[in-house]
């Protein structure tokens, strides 16, 4: 059966505190969950007290200055602090989002930023995306074609190109495939909504020639018929892509295949 | 047709033919609300009534054992658990269909 609690050893629990510095003028408390492979202990959330006054305005601001200021075993990922390089995924205020890009304003009451739901955590804010990365290759996201390759390039018309927008935008950030229920219950098995809308962006590419082919690998209820059109995935997305709309275009190529 | 297909274009199919179906069957109840035997059995035996009973309940007893079939395969994990509940469902959307196709005849027939 699908396991709707948790395991006794992974129910967070109440952390540490680490308060403001005394002359702190726009104090925040950021809770924060944390878990280390290190140690025996079950997941606690932390709650940093952060003076807003010297900080930026983005949740990843907040972050980085808890670890340079009050505890640097906090661990997550980030690298372009502009939402194109999708490394600062995880849970803020209760959605999956990029850190970089949630203004803390827009943040009522505390801040409760958890990784993203449903995958296994490698320390505190830091999922394993291995399984997620592979289902992607699986689906072979790069160009395939037959015929000879010509001299000088694939050409492509502007409204041909037109195709693939809301697709090519993508980040792999894992904020829609970790907010979908049909993922968390079935992801051994189900693509999930971000290597789907990759699916589709070759599907829709006027330049592959395998169309066929990869429709044919992705026929199947598990792989691409778990989608049950719940769309968490395109309300989740930081980009404001929507993958529903890719997977529902890949089930009508499948049906105007065959009738 | 590949079946994960064939199922996805059946569910759509099943639930498209529900919406008049459906609305017949609910026409048809709030019409003959205490309506007396003789009333009913004569309503139920009008071939058209009778046909439009029975697609209804073909159709929305197929449209729930496919529905129902996908929200076990999503919940129930264990093999032997999930083959032997998916059965569970088959046999009783197969006899409540079965009872109730042969209760509209016996009444269309009689």
């Amino acid at each position: 059966m699908v396991q709707l609690t948790l395991p006794r050893n992974s129910r967070p629990k109440e952390g540490r505190v680490w308060e403001a510095p005394a002359d702190a003028k726009d104090v925040r408390v950021f809770r924060v969950y944390r878990w280390s492979p290190d140690d025996e202990e079950n997941p606690h959330v932390d709650s940093y007290h952060v003076d807003l006054a010297s900080c930026g305005p983005m949740v990843l601001d907040a972050l980085i200055k808890i670890k340079n200021e009050m505890d640097s075993t906090l661990t997550f990922r980030r690298s372009c602090r502009e939402g194109i390089c999708g490394s600062c995924s995880m849970n803020i205020d209760g959605t999956n989002t990029l850190a970089c890009i949630k203004n803390i304003k827009d943040i009522r009451g505390d801040v409760k930023i958890y990784p993203l739901p449903h995958m296994p955590i490698v320390k505190d804010l830091v999922p394993d995306l291995t399984h997620f990365y592979e289902q992607y290759s699986s689906i072979e996201p790069w160009l395939q074609t037959r015929t000879d390759e010509p001299s000088d390039e694939w050409r492509q018309s502007p409204e041909e190109r037109e195709k693939i927008d809301g697709h090519y935008e993508c980040i792999l950030c894992a904020c829609c495939s970790t907010s979908c229920p049909s993922y968390w219950w079935n992801s051994e098995r189900y693509l999930g909504p971000a290597a789907l809308l990759q699916a589709h962006r070759w599907l829709e590419d006027s330049r592959d020639e395998l169309t066929d082919e990869r429709l044919d690998r992705l026929e199947d209820s598990f792989r691409l018929y778990r989608c049950h059109t719940i769309m968490n995935c395109a309300k989740a997305c930081p980009k404001g892509l929507s993958p529903a709309k890719a997977i529902a275009g890949i089930k009508r190529k499948l049906v105007d295949r065959e009738i | 047709m590949d079946k994960s297909t064939a199922h996805f274009l059946k569910q759509r199919l099943t639930a498209l033919a529900n919406i008049p179906l459906a609305l017949f069957f609910l026409y048809a109840l709030m019409t003959h609300a205490g309506a007396d035997y003789e009333t009913m059995r004569a309503f139920l035996s009008n071939p058209l009534v009778s046909a439009a009973l029975l697609g209804f309940i073909v159709s929305a007893l197929w449209h729930m054992y496919l529905g129902m079939q996908i929200i076990i395969e999503d919940y129930i994990h264990g093999e032997a658990l999930k083959l032997f509940v998916l059965a569970l469902n088959f046999l009783f959307c197969l006899s409540v269909g079965f009872v109730s196709v042969l209760s509209a005849l016996r009444i269309w027939m009689a």
